[in-house]
């Protein structure tokens, strides 16, 4: 029996409301490439970012080998030789690879001997590990997969035997990510330990020996690599805790009233993030879109909604065509037209987490009768609505004064939809609607959802919660790499074909 | 120490808005205090004379709230545009430029009523400070040039324009310094000694004039703007969260435009009370100032007009109060009430967040214990 390395035991971490971390239990042994797999959000950045010492855990203990340690700051994880590669750089873009290197363990106060000394030592290193950087070049000039060689031998110079990478491949090009999984080997068999951070099955099963599993917050699985397979890992990922099963009639599909057509979105850094999509809603019928977050879902919604410029194609509602390249309608336009949308990022984009209950109660609609007449908003009108949705809503407090900020995500999120399904929309954008959501509101938000769609709306889910896409939707697509992967009628369709699909595997 | 974290939603409303901004100013008082005290004077003394001196006779007063008007536009003129989010630090070029917008006006049409040229003359200083203060507002929204570094130059370039104009276009050429002639008396708005000889009192001179009265109109035009109009919720949503903005169907770029000509408007009526009510002609340098200190005023007063009103009062006793310690007292000169004035940003602005943290969680603290016990 090798002792781990690594042992987390219990560590809890939360951030306000909500619990990142809940009792992680994990064990990291010496001289191998352990994966820890997840989908966004799930907590994996978050437990590494408190084995760096960049977060304190609230509770729980960090041994490395078999000695508990306190970890307070990334300087005292360096001393104990972790080392972390992040998913954003960290690096003086002026400077050079050494200068970068050296930077804060410079150990003289005019350069001369020991420069040189870490010049040596960092050729060797290079040398041994193959990395073929030329360490004085300025790091401005690299590219994104040697900046990220430089990131993993200052992690080296400084003594790390437990190298964390968080999403190492995502900035990088195939070609990149293959010169990074050789340099990981030989790491590997220079007998360093590696935590590979990712939520790409290929990567795992190509690269590691053993994998974790988080799922929310928790850590759902151990396992060896050659134990299992992507179908199992793509399962766990997903998982499969209680359906939350929703009363639901038979569909009653009406006429096509929301339509795509070839559409492709880029996002602002002008890469390609929707390619090519096609898809139509009909009245009364909830078309859910399933994938891992990341998959161009977001970027599809905001050009759906008016928020984001679409690059080509176009969208039709009601058979009018509202964007294509040339001009699209802004929301507002849109809103007037019946669609409305509850945005994935509540806190981004959805509420104004600093203005009162009630001025998110209007946003967006705080220009029409009854709220304003003549440009001058009408406090009593708006206060009587606010406190009378927020009953229907049954949003707690109902304080329609109280700062928005303050109220919990699930009763945030109530107030984002009580504003949108109140002027009865006939198309309805939903992204993520119960994400860090308790379940009774889930529950509530959901039978609202069921409402409007039994009502004749058009509804077009985005989520990456497979349960709530299985439990509402009446036809699913997947998407994976910008793309429409997969379209299934919602009768016997499997979380596992879907997961599979999600992952690019099918 | 550093990490003390408060719930903000148990912090009264009164402990962050009336008991940290008065231990800020009390600690910039004390400070104060010692350099008074190191250059020799008694501290005490000199309060004594601040008092008495914007207090203590009833034209010391006048003078007092002659001040306070135009702290209160250059103070409203920041917070407008902060609730926005800009930093507006072009106050100054734009109240000089207003100036230049009353005096066009009220000249050239001094043939009409009084009240009309009054009131276009406010309209003229008000369009000239908002087109004065447009022209960052177009860079930051459509070039995304900083709005800091951009009215920061621009208060440069309307004090050279104000210079061109009046040594070579505007000058009263029967004399040489570089001002204006002085508008006919028929249109000077009625200062104070007129309405004082209603009332009875007799005083000599006194800058104090009616546009104390359209400072106050302005206090309630603002937070009606701000609180009340959909005008003001559109800003303020910009200011807090631009992408909710853009999702919810508002416009940025209209809206930084918006917010920063009413903040140059606002700052431009400080040319109504200098030329209008009391110089009556365009001087060289006139904003003296005020622009800048406008930002203090504005911060002190948690940028809301219930706030700044107190604050611009408190800066109008600094000014009328000091000037009379800097006659009485011969070892404190003028510069050091703008240290003075300079401690007092220091404390209630840069360091804001000092002692926030302690006395939140001390009254959190304390008014739990009252509710357990």
């Amino acid at each position: 029996m090798v002792s781990p390395i690594l042992e987390l035991t219990n560590i809890n971490k939360s951030f306000g409301h909500v619990q990142a971390n809940k009792n992680i239990n994990l064990k990291i042994n010496k001289g191998t490439i352990h994966g820890i797999i997840g989908e966004n959000g799930a907590g994996k950045s978050t437990l590494m970012s408190i084995v760096f010492g960049l977060y304190q855990a609230n509770s729980g203990s960090i041994k490395i080998n078999g000695k508990e340690i306190n970890l307070r700051s990334p300087r005292d994880s360096i001393v104990n030789g972790i080392g972390m590669v992040h998913q954003h750089f960290m690096l003086v873009e002026n400077f050079t690879v050494l200068e970068n290197i050296i930077l804060g363990f410079e150990g003289e106060t005019v350069f001369g001997e020991k420069l040189a000394n870490a010049k040596k030592d960092l050729e060797k290193l290079c040398k041994t590990y193959n990395f073929n950087i030329d360490l004085d070049a300025t790091i401005a000039d690299l590219s994104v997969g040697f900046r990220q060689r430089v990131e993993i031998l200052k992690s080296l110079y400084r003594g790390a035997e437990i190298l964390i990478l968080d999403e190492p491949t995502g900035v990088l090009t195939p070609q990149e990510v293959d010169e990074l999984f050789k340099i990981l080997r030989s790491l590997k068999d220079e007998g360093k330990t590696i935590v590979l951070i990712t939520h790409k099955l290929i990567e795992i099963m190509d690269l590691t020996s053993e994998v974790s599993v988080m799922r929310q917050g928790e850590m759902v699985g151990h396992t060896k690599t050659k134990d299992t397979n992507k179908e199992q890992l793509a399962e766990m990922m997903v998982g499969r805790s209680v359906l939350l099963r929703v009363d639901k009639k038979e569909i009653k599909k009406g006429e096509v009233i929301f339509k795509v057509n070839n559409l492709s979105v880029k996002d602002d850094l002008d890469v390609a993030r929707v390619k090519n999509i096609n898809l139509e809603i009909r009245s009364g019928e909830i078309l859910g879109i399933a994938g891992v977050t990341g998959n161009g879902q977001t970027e599809l919604l905001e050009a759906l909604s008016g928020i984001r410029k679409v690059e080509s194609g176009n969208i039709q509602l009601f058979g009018e065509k509202i964007s294509d390249q040339d001009n699209f309608l802004n929301p507002r336009m849109l809103k007037e037209k019946g669609l409305a949308h509850v945005p994935e990022d509540r806190q981004r984009m959805g509420l104004i987490s600093d203005f009162k209950a009630h001025e998110n109660l209007i946003f967006g609609y705080h220009d029409q009768e009854p709220f304003s007449k003549s440009a001058v908003l009408n406090s009593q009108e708006i206060t009587e609505y606010s406190s009378k949705i927020m009953q229907e809503y049954d949003v707690r407090p109902n304080s329609p004064n109280l700062i928005t900020s303050n109220f919990s995500g699930g009763n945030q999120q109530k107030i984002i939809l009580s504003r949108e399904l109140n002027e009865n929309p006939k198309v309805l954008l939903v992204g993520q609607p119960t994400r860090g959501v308790d379940i009774g509101a889930i529950e509530f938000i959901h039978q609202r959802l069921i409402d409007m769609r039994d009502r004749g709306a058009a509804i077009l889910l985005a989520s990456v919660e497979l349960d709530e896409i299985l439990s509402l939707s009446d036809r699913i697509i997947v998407m994976f790499d910008g793309k429409i992967v997969g379209e299934k009628e919602n009768k016997n369709v499997t979380d596992r074909e879907l997961g599979l699909l999600m992952a690019g595997v099918a | 120490m550093s990490n003390i974290v408060v719930d903000k939603s148990k912090v009264p409303w009164w402990v962050s808005n009336v008991i940290v901004p008065l231990v800020n100013l009390t600690l910039a008082l004390l400070v104060s205090g010692l350099f008074i005290f190191i250059a020799g004077e008694n501290p005490i003394e000199a309060v004594k004379l601040i008092i008495f001196g914007s207090f203590g006779y009833i034209q010391g007063f006048a003078y007092t709230l002659y001040y306070t008007t135009n702290f209160i536009f250059t103070g409203l003129a920041f917070a407008v545009a902060f609730h926005c989010r800009l930093f507006n630090i072009g106050g100054e070029g734009q109240a000089y430029i207003g100036g230049l917008g009353v005096f066009l006006v009220a000249i050239n049409l001094s043939f009409l009523p009084i009240p009309i040229v009054w009131l276009l003359s406010i309209c003229g200083a008000f369009l000239f400070g908002a087109a004065w203060a447009y022209i960052p507002a177009y860079l930051q929204s459509k070039r995304g040039s900083h709005v800091v570094i951009t009215t920061i130059m621009f208060n440069f370039i309307a004090s050279s324009l104000m210079i061109f104009l009046l040594v070579d276009v505007i000058r009263d050429t029967n004399q040489m310094a570089p001002h204006t002639v002085k508008l006919p008396e028929a249109i000077w708005l009625p200062s104070f000694e007129a309405f004082s000889g209603i009332l009875g009192i007799k005083i000599r001179y006194s800058p104090l004039n009616l546009t104390f009265l359209l400072a106050i109109a302005s206090l309630f035009f603002v937070w009606f703007l701000v609180w009340k109009t959909k005008w003001g919720y559109e800003m303020r949503a910009v200011g807090h969260n631009t992408q909710a903005a853009i999702y919810a169907g508002i416009s940025p770029h209209k809206n930084i435009i918006i917010a920063m000509c009413i903040s140059g408007g606002l700052a431009g009526l400080l040319g109504v009370n200098e030329i209008l009510g009391v110089s009556h002609k365009i001087q060289a340098g006139f904003p003296a100032g005020y622009g800048f200190t406008g930002i203090a005023v504005a911060l002190m007063g948690r940028n809301h007009p219930i706030g700044i009103l107190p604050a611009a009062f408190l800066f109008g006793i600094l000014y009328q109060g000091g000037s009379e310690v800097t006659f009485e007292m011969p070892n404190i000169t003028r510069y050091m009430f703008v240290a003075v004035q300079g401690l007092i940003i220091l404390f209630s602005g840069a360091l804001e967040n000092l002692f926030r943290p302690q006395i939140e969680s001390f009254f959190v603290r304390r008014l739990n214990k009252e509710v357990n016990a």
